[in-house]
């Protein structure tokens, strides 16, 4: 099971930094929560991957699963999901400002003009 | 005493939710509950300060469960300090707000205000690594609304960057946190210090390895090279309160490796002691050389002041890269003089830009300004101090992390760059205040508005920073060196925080 999740890990992550440094917003914020996916599941892997056991107390079972990583992820989601959230709102409004989605976008002539001075 | 400990974080979180409901009372009544709170936080950061230069660590408990279960905060000298430097800087950062009327541009100015302070403090206060994530994303989703705060297209673009490289900073966080966890077993600093110390030989490399991934997310928020580049498109084209205030941020960066990497990878790390400290040594050079170069190539004042910050960010990584003692108290010494001055520059390159209206801050010939003997006069003083020439603190400070770095090796490395990017920013302050003082032309009327006296205050406020500091240097300097004992006594805050009791129930 490691193997599988290792590279499940990889791909995500892999995948998630090409989108990244892609030139429009769209691609970077699907990289981005792909990059956020990946760390999830690592994290989540570094409380060691266990079937079968219960997280809190049960006087039955023989070994526990490691309920820490699992709050943690929990919190990460949140953060992730809200700060996600947050980037396609300020994609859009660059989109609708600049008048185009390219991350490095100076596309107004009056920009351009600024930047030269 | 131990309620004391939580005080800086709750106070600014709750302030946040009570401003928010304060906006029904109108923009006044929001204002005046503001600045009394961020007074009331200055006076709390003396009562912590007093608290600490005891040499004593107070440890809060939070849910009452003892270390290494729950989450700790942690009152030690260093934090104080941060707090009290926050505290200072909010408060001339949102006068300044409030003279020239910035915070009626937009709305929630004062909530955000304070829930950037909430996420500062909490970053100096807290004492597990975890937290320290959750407090960096609420810092940092506060600086988001405040850097976009106005309005504006290149202030959206220059946002863009900054939300994006900072949520790939929030991801590298997770991974090296997850990798330490994975080999530790455990989030809290003290506890995780002495797990490194006992590390199996086998987990060594992977705890290395994400002590320098966590490096670098400490040297994205630091600025460190090569994960800069956002900084100065930043900070240019915010708004100048929020500028100002952004000068403790790249701080928070410089404040973790200290604390977390101080801590982790210290004396009793074995083969892992200061491992870490070549990199940040070498990359703060390369960074101190690229920053001069910035400086000198700046085309308006806000920029090069952004540069110039960066200049300092990268001397305190060096003094943070020697790791002695006497190193670390010069950083201190220096980041507290860095963070004021800079956060007073901002300001005052803002009310330059308005005096001169049409050209903006750009180094081209315009109309006298109004009041210019008095802004050149404080523009002068501050490029003294920024640019670390005697007699201000500046040249104290650098003199300090010089006197240093002595004993390293890497000394020719470290004195010819810093020497080198000192007279190359001299140069150009002297370059760009000539050029926005000296080069002018004749006119009838100023070409923009008058000057905001009440405005100016929070500039002469914060600038008087420097001459303080020359003034009581030998009780500051004596400080800074118990602060850098404290840091390099890692046992002792270990054990502070690992034998906090929790109170019995009763």
């Amino acid at each position: 099971m490691e193997w599988l999740v290792a590279i499940v890990i990889g791909v995500m992550t892999s995948a998630g930094v090409y989108l990244t440094l892609r030139a429009r917003t769209f691609p970077v914020v699907l990289g981005l929560t792909l990059l956020a996916y990946s760390a999830n599941v690592f994290l989540f892997a570094m409380g060691r991957l266990t079937i079968g056991q219960p997280a809190v107390i049960d006087a039955a079972a023989a070994g526990y699963g490691d309920p820490l990583p699992q709050a943690l992820v929990l919190t990460a989601i949140v953060i992730a999901f809200g700060m996600t959230a947050f980037l396609i709102v300020l994609a859009l409004k660059a989109r609708s400002e600049l008048g185009n989605d390219h991350v490095d976008g100076l596309h107004r002539s009056h920009d351009e003009q600024e930047t030269k001075q | 005493m131990m309620q004391l400990t939580a005080f800086p974080v709750l106070l600014p979180l709750v302030a946040g939710f009570i401003l928010l409901f304060a906006r029904m009372g109108g923009l006044k009544l929001q204002r005046a509950l503001n600045l009394l709170i961020t007074i009331g936080l200055i006076f709390v950061s003396i009562e912590m300060l007093k608290v600490a230069s005891t040499g004593a660590q107070e440890v809060y408990l939070s849910g009452n469960w003892a270390a290494p279960f729950g989450i700790v905060f942690v009152l030690d000298r260093l934090s104080a300090l941060m707090v009290f430097m926050t505290a200072i800087l909010a408060l001339g950062s949102l006068w300044y707000a409030i003279a020239t009327n910035y915070d009626a541009k937009g709305s929630h100015f004062h909530v955000l205000f304070q829930l950037q302070v909430f996420g500062l403090n909490g970053a100096f206060m807290t004492g597990d690594l975890f937290n320290l994530f959750v407090f960096f994303e609420v810092m940092l989703l506060a600086s988001y609304g405040l850097l976009l705060h106005g309005g504006g297209r290149l202030r959206t673009k220059a946002g863009l960057h900054y939300v994006v490289i900072n949520m790939i900073g929030a991801t590298l966080f997770l991974f090296a946190v997850g990798a330490l966890y994975g080999a530790t077993g455990t989030m809290n600093i003290a506890d995780m210090a002495n797990k490194v110390a006992d590390a199996p030989a086998e987990y060594r490399g992977l705890i290395a390895a994400a002590g320098l991934l966590l490096l670098v997310v400490f040297g994205i928020k630091a600025a460190m090279f090569p994960l800069y580049l956002w900084l100065p498109t930043a900070y240019a084209n915010t708004s100048a309160p929020v500028a100002a205030l952004f000068a403790i941020m790249t701080k928070v960066g410089i404040y973790s490796i200290i604390r977390a990497h101080g801590t982790l990878f210290g004396d009793d790390a074995g083969d892992l002691a200061f491992y870490y400290a070549p990199w940040v040594l070498g990359l703060g050079i390369i960074t101190l050389a690229l920053a001069a170069l910035g400086v000198l190539a700046a085309r308006g004042l806000r920029e090069q002041v952004a540069y110039l910050v960066l200049a300092s960010v990268a001397t305190l990584l060096i003094g943070v890269g020697i790791a002695t003692p006497a190193a670390v108290s010069a950083t201190v010494y220096y980041m507290v003089h860095s963070t004021l001055i800079a956060g007073g520059m901002f300001l005052l390159a803002d009310i330059i830009a308005r005096g001169r209206c049409d050209t903006d801050d750009r180094f081209e010939s315009s109309p006298i300004m109004a009041n210019g003997v008095l802004i050149g006069s404080a523009f002068m003083f501050g490029a003294v101090a920024m640019t670390g020439m005697p007699p201000l603190s500046g040249f104290f400070g650098k003199m300090l992390i010089l006197g240093a770095a002595l004993e390293h090796q890497w000394l020719a490395a470290v004195f010819a760059v810093v020497l080198i990017a000192s007279l190359l920013s001299i140069v150009a302050m002297a370059r760009s205040g000539s050029l926005l003082f000296y080069r002018t032309q004749p006119s009838e009327q100023a070409p923009g508005e008058p000057l905001n006296k009440s405005a100016f205050v929070a500039v002469v406020a914060l600038f008087a920073t420097a001459p303080i500091m020359i003034i009581f240097a030998h009780p500051i300097t004596a400080y800074t060196d118990l602060i850098a004992a404290q840091v390099f006594d890692a046992a002792s805050y270990i054990d502070a925080v690992l034998s906090a009791p929790a109170t019995e129930r009763k």
